[in-house]
Formats: structure tokens, C-alpha cells, sequence
């Protein structure tokens, strides 16, 4: 493969687009599971009105997550999807509730507060979908041949349910750092309020995690506890320690968009974690990535197309947010 | 064995309803968001604040219709892994990159600078929010680009080997698998169904506005746009539609046959059959009304050119004849009253009469929905017509799904259809409710909309700020 190993590549193009949605998305998630806080009126508007330019983009790198998964990795794409049937499904129909609920609410002011309540049920099913999934992903599939061969069931278990849980606290705390940064006055008031306990769950729910995780496979065990590659994965806990403490600091100094980006190390250390566990596996213990992988023909001819498309897509991107950026009002943007 | 089929079915009752619906989205939108950047072109070029108040009055619709088709959108990136997995496995090193372009060069641009539209006039100035109307526009072409490349290949799969796991594997150039024998006639096809669509659906927005009050200048321009449209794009369509068959009856000739009702083969002219009722039991077409040699003339040019029936087709590789003998008369006749309609609008042009004839209006407004239901019946004598295949010839439908238990499907499908319709269902009231609205100089300028100090209506909040001069003068 002339020297450079494209699936080594790939997996890191869609890691990355993994990494960029939990942290994107993960915050409009977020503002949609703590809107029922939000007082009715500017309060929710304001919410409302600081992603309304950015989610539909947010939510693009999911697709190209999934995407990435069918067009490099076949075979894993093929196994995990029907595996985790169930969560996906409703991951799908949660979007699909909050998605609409950005125009419907402003559409039918009647009928306000239901959308309202659409946009949070469905920012809850799909941020819980999604921790299953990874959840379930991580504690091992069934596999047969090329195919999933469990029950429509086998996701959900005790560790499962647990990620499922931490991913609610995560993205709410994104949410609430993301309108600490974006809004003043009483609504922001209420989210320095609300910070610091998410903080504390969400750093509990990593905990349990993390102490979940290695007793799942061997593999893991090894990895995470064996002597002497501990020295290095020891790492990982002590830096979000460290952050922790910073983010702490920055919410009793009342800063106002340094939360937001300790929130974000959080979240990057724990994705970390996860490579760790995982690498070189797409699915844990199973399948690794280069059993996965679709030709080098397919591979390649993405390849072209990404190395030229993801600078120019996260040029206009950044552009987007620099031209909405600064304090968001309830009166919108004009 | 029956289990196994129970789920198939269901599978593919899913996904012919969750990808019917959201085609409903697109078709209206790659329409719409090129209406919108002719709109904002005329109105940055003349300065006249109908182009204006038009661009904002459909620029709301855009949203709704928008925000539907990206959500159901995300919901059949997913519908090929968790329904159709080994379809996946096996195609996925073919159609994945085509996807995977789609997403890379489309859907981030529609979404990128979606926000920009629907909120960031008085942020960016007015010359970059048209580039910004124009990217979404040009990105909702190449969405439907790579996803028809994607679908054709199905349909013409060429430029592949099978490997030692039986995937299909890229062989010659990619740019032979992207341009595909099928690809240029469906893409063509396509978006002029698309460009129709949403003429119709303008066209009875307007005609609505325009037999309440005919001296409205937004319904009359729209109106009048949509109306140049029907009459250039119809006869354009069924040119279009034509060189499609043909390209179809070379490459997939059973299609072909059970779109005319052709049972048997005919050696010496085949009738071209106008209406009648598959029988597929006998193998016939009863009560059937038919031109003789008709179809051979069409399809062959030549009265006497012999045309082979679905005698010659083994019966396992056979696709419903019923479902694709109907879907396709109702496409096709439906396209011609389009055809009808276009040059009925041309009469009354001529006659400087288009503001006046309230027939045309109501034909007009009985018209709107007819693209959608085209554009339906047209995907429905596709699909089916290439049945029963997912990859044509080489891979069976049967062959390509999930292992999932028959109950697992039936719940998600049921779930579909239950948040679907509620929530598609508003959305569509929604669209009914902004088009009931009178356009023109009654849209609330920002001194007069109060609401908008509250909270914002996204789509309100563009080209605020001198409409109300420019509607003036």
C-alpha cells in the first residue's frame, strides 16, 4: 500500500468526524434536554435562536460518520448497524422530532409549548440513543460470518444503560457551557447555576465509566491496568482531573467562554479513553479495522475527495459561527 | 422460511415508505432553492421590491420544506445499514464513496450556508447572502447528483468485480461507475421532474392568490413564473422521459415490459396498451384498450420492429407488473396535463389574458400537487420496475436485508409511521397555512410585526430593513 496504510488513515478521517459531531451537535443536544429549565418566552427563544444557524450543519457530521463507516468500513457498518437496531431506530426518530421542532415552534405559536416538548423528548432519545449505542459497542457484538447474529435485545444491559446516562449529563453540560458563553443576563445566571452540578454528574458518570470499562473484555483490562502500559494510560484520568479542577475555577470566576472549552477537554478525554480501548478494533474484540476495510480503490478515490472537501467544509464552517458570533439576543438577528 | 420473509417484507414496507416520504422534501426543495436564487438575482439586478417580498414569502416555505427533508434524510443514510446490511456489505465499497461525496460535497454546503439564508442578511451584507442562496441552491444539485450516480449503478451496475467475500469492488475507473449507462437519463429526468414539481406547486400558490384578488403583483409574478416554467419544462420532461425509456428498455428491457403490459412477445408490432388490467395469473392484460403497433413505433421506431414480452423472462427474475403498469400511466398522464396546462398558459400569454382566465387558475390550482404525485409514481415504476433486484441482475432483494426478527421491523415500522405522519403531517399544515398567506406589499414589514421583537420567525428576519421603501417606490 506504498507505505501508508489508507485504512489507518480512514479510521482516523472518521474518528475524527465521531469527534467533531459529540462536540458539535453534543451542545445543541444539550440546550434541547435542558430547555424544559428554560423560562417560557426570550429565555427559550434565546436558547433556541443560538443554534438555530449552526445545528443542521452540527448534525451533517453524523451523516458523515455513518457515511464514512459504509464507504470505508463495509463490513462494520453492516454488523453494528442491525446490532444496535433498536437505539439507532429511535436515535433517528428522535432527531427527526427535534429537528422540525426549530421552524414548527415559530410556525404555530398555538401549539408552542407541544414542539417545545418535542424538542426536548427528542434531544433526550437521541442523546440516550446514542450513549447505548456506544455503550453497547464497547461491551461486544455477536457476530457470525459477516453478519450480527445476537437477539434485537442484546444492547441493552446495565453498562449500556450507564453510557446512555453519562451521555445525557455530557451534552448537558456542553448545552449549558455553549448559552454561558452565548447569552447574559438571567438565563445565563441560571446555567453558571446549573454548570456546576453537571459538572460533578457528569465527572461521577465518567468515573463510572472508566471503573465499568476494563472488567467488559480482557482487552481492555490489559490495556487500561496491565504494567507497564499504565504508565500511559494513567495519563488520560490524571489530565481530566486537571481539567476539571480548571473548569471548576473558570465557573467561580464567572468566565464566560473557558467552560465551554474545559467542557470540550471532558469530552476529547474521554473519547480518547475510548480510542484506547478500542484501537485497533472497529468492533471491540471482533473485527478490526483492517478486516473491515472496503479496497484500496474505494478508499482512495474518498480519499481525494475528503482531503479536499473537509478544509474547505470547516473553512465555511468556521466562517458560519464567526459571522453569528458574539451574544445572541431574544430578538433574533436583525 | 416464513419468518424470514415476514421480515423482508417489512424491511422493504419501511424503506418504500420512509424514502417516499422524503423524497416528497427534496423534489420540492432542489426546486424551490433555485426559484429562490433566480428571486434574490432579480431583486439584487432590478431593485424591485416584488422580488423581494417573493423571496421572503417562499423563502419560509423553503425552511419547513428543508427541515423536513434533512431529517428524513438522516433517517435513510442509516435505513441501508440497520435493514439492508448485507446489501451493505456487498455494495458498500461501490456506492459508500459515491455517498460518501454526497455528504462531503453537499450536504455541508446546503447546511453551512443554510444559516446564513435563512438568518444572515443584516450580518453579511447582501451580495455574500446571495452566494450563500446559491451554495445552498448549487448544493441541493449535487446532492441529487451523487445520489442518483448511487441509485443508477444499482439500476446499470457496471465498472466492478465480485471479490473472494462477494463484495462488489471497483474495477475500471470510478468515473465509469459515477457515469453509469442509466445516470445521465435519471439525473436529466429528475431534476426537470423536480423543476415541475415545484412550478406547480408555485403555480397553485399563485393561482389560489390570484382568483381571491388578480391584481395582487406577487401572485401575478409568481404565477406568471410558474406558468413559463410548466410551459418549457413539460414538453422538455417528455422529451426527457423519452430518451429514459429507451435507455431503460436497452439495459433493462423487463422493466420495459411490465410498464407496457407486454405479457407476450410480439414478432411483428407490438400494441401500445392505454389502459387495461394486468393479469398476471393468465399472463395478460384484460379488457384491454391498445393502439396496434404503437409501442413498437415508440420504443423502436419501426411499426413492424418485433418487441419481446416477459414470456422470455424467467419467472423468478419477473417484477410486479401491476404495481409498474399503473404507476407508470399515472406518471405519464399526469405529465401530460402538465404539458396541457403549459400550453393552455401560453394561449392566455398571447392573448394577454394569463391574469384573467379563472379556469386556468383553477386547473392551476387543481394542478399542485400533481408533481409530487408524479415524481412518486415515477420512483414507484423504478424501484419496482427493477424488482426483484438491488443490485439489477446480481443481487436479489431477497438476498441483501438485515438479520432482524420479524417483530423488530414491524415495531420501527410502525413507529415510522406513527411519528411520520404527526410530524410530517403538521409540517405540511404548516406549508399549507404559509401559502394561504397573501403575498406581496401585505407581508409585515419590521415596524409592523411585533412578534418578531419577541422572538424571531427564522425565514422573517431576512431582508429586513429597506423592503418597505423598495415595496413603495
Amino acid at each position: 500500500m506504498n507505505g501508508i496504510d489508507l485504512t489507518v488513515i480512514w479510521a482516523g478521517i472518521i474518528a475524527f468526524a465521531v469527534v467533531v459531531y459529540v462536540i458539535m451537535d453534543g451542545f445543541d443536544l444539550g440546550i434541547g434536554i435542558l430547555f424544559p429549565n428554560f423560562k417560557v418566552g426570550p429565555d427559550r427563544d434565546t436558547a433556541m435562536n443560538s443554534i438555530a444557524p449552526v445545528w443542521d450543519g452540527n448534525e451533517t457530521w453524523l451523516v458523515l460518520g455513518g457515511g464514512g463507516l459504509l464507504a470505508a468500513f463495509p463490513l462494520a457498518y453492516a454488523i453494528i448497524l442491525p446490532a444496535l437496531y433498536a437505539p439507532l431506530i429511535a436515535m433517528l426518530l428522535g432527531l427527526v422530532l427535534r429537528g422540525v421542532a426549530f421552524e414548527f415552534r415559530w410556525r404555530d405559536p398555538a401549539h408552542r409549548a407541544r414542539w417545545d416538548f418535542a424538542f426536548t423528548a427528542g434531544s433526550v432519545i437521541a442523546t440516550f440513543a446514542q450513549g447505548i449505542t456506544l455503550g453497547a459497542l464497547l461491551q461486544g457484538i455477536t457476530i457470525e460470518g459477516r453478519a450480527y447474529a445476537g437477539g434485537w435485545w442484546e444492547w441493552l444491559t446495565p453498562f449500556s444503560l450507564l453510557t446512555g446516562f453519562a451521555l445525557l449529563a455530557g451534552y448537558a453540560l456542553l448545552g449549558c457551557c455553549w448559552l454561558i458563553w452565548k447569552t447574559e443576563g438571567p438565563l445565563q445566571r441560571q446555567c453558571y447555576s446549573y454548570a456546576g452540578r453537571l459538572g460533578i454528574l457528569l465527572l461521577f458518570a465518567i468515573g463510572a465509566v472508566s471503573i465499568a470499562t476494563p472488567f467488559l473484555e480482557a482487552q481492555y483490562y490489559t490495556r487500561w491496568l496491565a504494567y507497564p502500559g499504565i504508565i500511559a494510560t494513567a495519563q488520560i484520568p490524571l489530565a481530566t482531573l486537571i481539567i476539571s479542577v480548571l473548569f471548576f475555577r473558570s465557573l467561580s470566576k464567572r468566565q464566560q467562554a473557558t467552560p465551554f472549552f474545559y467542557a470540550l477537554g471532558l469530552f476529547g478525554l474521554s473519547l480518547i479513553g475510548l480510542g484506547v480501548s478500542m484501537w485497533p478494533d472497529v468492533i471491540p474484540g471482533r473485527v478490526t479495522i483492517w478486516e473491515a476495510a472496503a479496497p484500496y480503490e474505494s478508499q482512495m478515490f474518498m480519499l481525494v475527495g475528503a482531503g479536499i472537501m473537509v478544509p474547505i467544509i470547516l473553512a465555511y464552517t468556521a466562517w458560519a459561527y464567526w459571522v453569528f458570533r458574539g451574544k445572541v439576543g431574544s430578538d433574533g438577528y436583525h | 422460511m416464513m419468518e424470514n420473509d415476514l421480515a423482508i417484507n417489512l424491511a422493504r414496507a419501511q424503506f418504500a415508505f420512509t424514502v417516499s416520504f422524503h423524497f416528497l422534501f427534496p423534489a420540492f426543495t432542489i426546486g424551490i432553492a433555485s426559484y429562490l436564487a433566480v428571486l434574490e438575482g432579480l431583486w439584487l439586478k432590478t431593485g424591485k421590491g416584488v422580488y423581494a417580498n417573493l423571496y421572503r414569502y417562499w423563502l419560509k416555505i423553503f425552511a419547513v420544506v428543508f427541515a423536513m427533508g434533512v431529517v428524513s434524510g438522516i433517517v435513510m443514510s442509516y435505513q441501508f445499514g440497520t435493514n439492508w446490511s448485507v446489501f451493505s456489505d456487498k455494495a458498500g465499497p461501490i456506492i459508500g464513496p459515491l455517498m460518501a461525496y454526497e455528504v462531503l460535497t453537499a450536504f455541508f454546503l446546503e447546511a453551512g450556508f443554510l444559516g446564513v439564508m435563512l438568518f444572515g442578511i443584516n450580518k453579511v451584507g447582501r451580495k455574500l447572502h446571495f452566494v450563500a442562496t446559491l451554495a445552498v441552491a448549487v448544493g441541493t444539485f449535487i446532492s441529487a447528483f451523487w445520489i442518483l450516480s448511487v441509485n443508477s449503478w444499482m439500476q446499470t451496475p457496471v465498472g466492478f468485480a465480485i471479490n473472494d467475500v462477494g463484495q462488489f469492488v471497483p474495477a475500471a475507473g470510478w468515473w465509469d461507475i459515477v457515469w453509469n449507462p442509466s445516470f445521465p437519463y435519471r439525473l436529466g429526468h429528475t431534476l426537470l421532474a423536480a423543476y415541475l414539481t415545484t412550478a406547480f406547486a408555485v403555480g397553485a400558490v399563485g393561482a389560489w392568490h390570484l382568483l381571491k384578488d388578480k391584481t395582487n403583483l406577487g401572485a401575478r409574478k409568481m404565477f406568471s413564473m410558474a406558468m413559463w416554467m410548466a410551459a418549457l419544462v413539460a414538453p422538455a420532461q417528455i422529451f426527457m422521459g423519452d430518451l429514459h425509456g429507451l435507455n431503460t428498455l436497452e439495459h433493462q428491457p423487463a422493466k420495459v415490459m411490465a410498464m407496457e403490459g407486454h405479457y407476450q412477445s410480439h414478432p411483428d408490432g407490438a400494441p401500445l396498451i392505454l389502459f387495461g388490467i394486468p393479469n398476471s395469473k393468465e399472463k395478460r392484460v384484460d379488457y384491454a384498450i391498445e393502439i396496434p403497433k404503437a409501442s413498437s413505433l415508440i420504443l423502436k421506431h419501426d411499426l413492424n420492429a418485433p418487441l419481446a414480452g416477459l414470456d422470455t423472462i424467467p419467472d423468478k427474475d419477473e417484477p410486479p407488473v401491476g404495481i409498474v403498469f399503473w404507476s407508470f400511466r399515472i406518471m405519464l398522464g399526469l405529465g401530460f396535463a402538465m404539458l396541457g396546462i403549459g400550453l393552455w398558459s401560453l394561449l392566455a400569454r398571447s392573448r394577454k389574458k394569463l391574469y384573467d382566465w379563472p379556469w386556468l387558475h383553477r386547473a392551476a390550482l387543481m394542478m399542485g400537487p400533481s408533481g409530487f404525485i408524479a415524481v412518486l409514481a415515477g420512483w414507484v415504476t423504478t424501484e419496482v420496475g427493477r424488482q426483484p433486484f438491488t443490485v439489477y441482475g446480481l443481487l436479489r432483494t431477497s438476498e441483501s436485508a438485515a438479520p432482524l426478527d420479524a417483530p423488530a421491523v414491524a415495531a420501527s415500522l410502525l413507529a415510522f409511521v406513527v411519528v411520520y405522519f404527526v410530524v410530517f403531517g403538521a409540517g405540511i399544515l404548516y406549508l399549507f397555512k404559509l401559502a394561504a398567506k397573501t403575498p406581496g406589499v401585505h407581508e409585515p414589514t419590521p415596524d409592523d410585526a411585533p412578534i418578531r421583537s419577541a422572538g424571531i420567525t427564522p425565514a422573517a428576519a431576512v431582508l429586513d430593513g429597506d423592503i418597505s421603501e423598495r415595496v413603495a417606490t
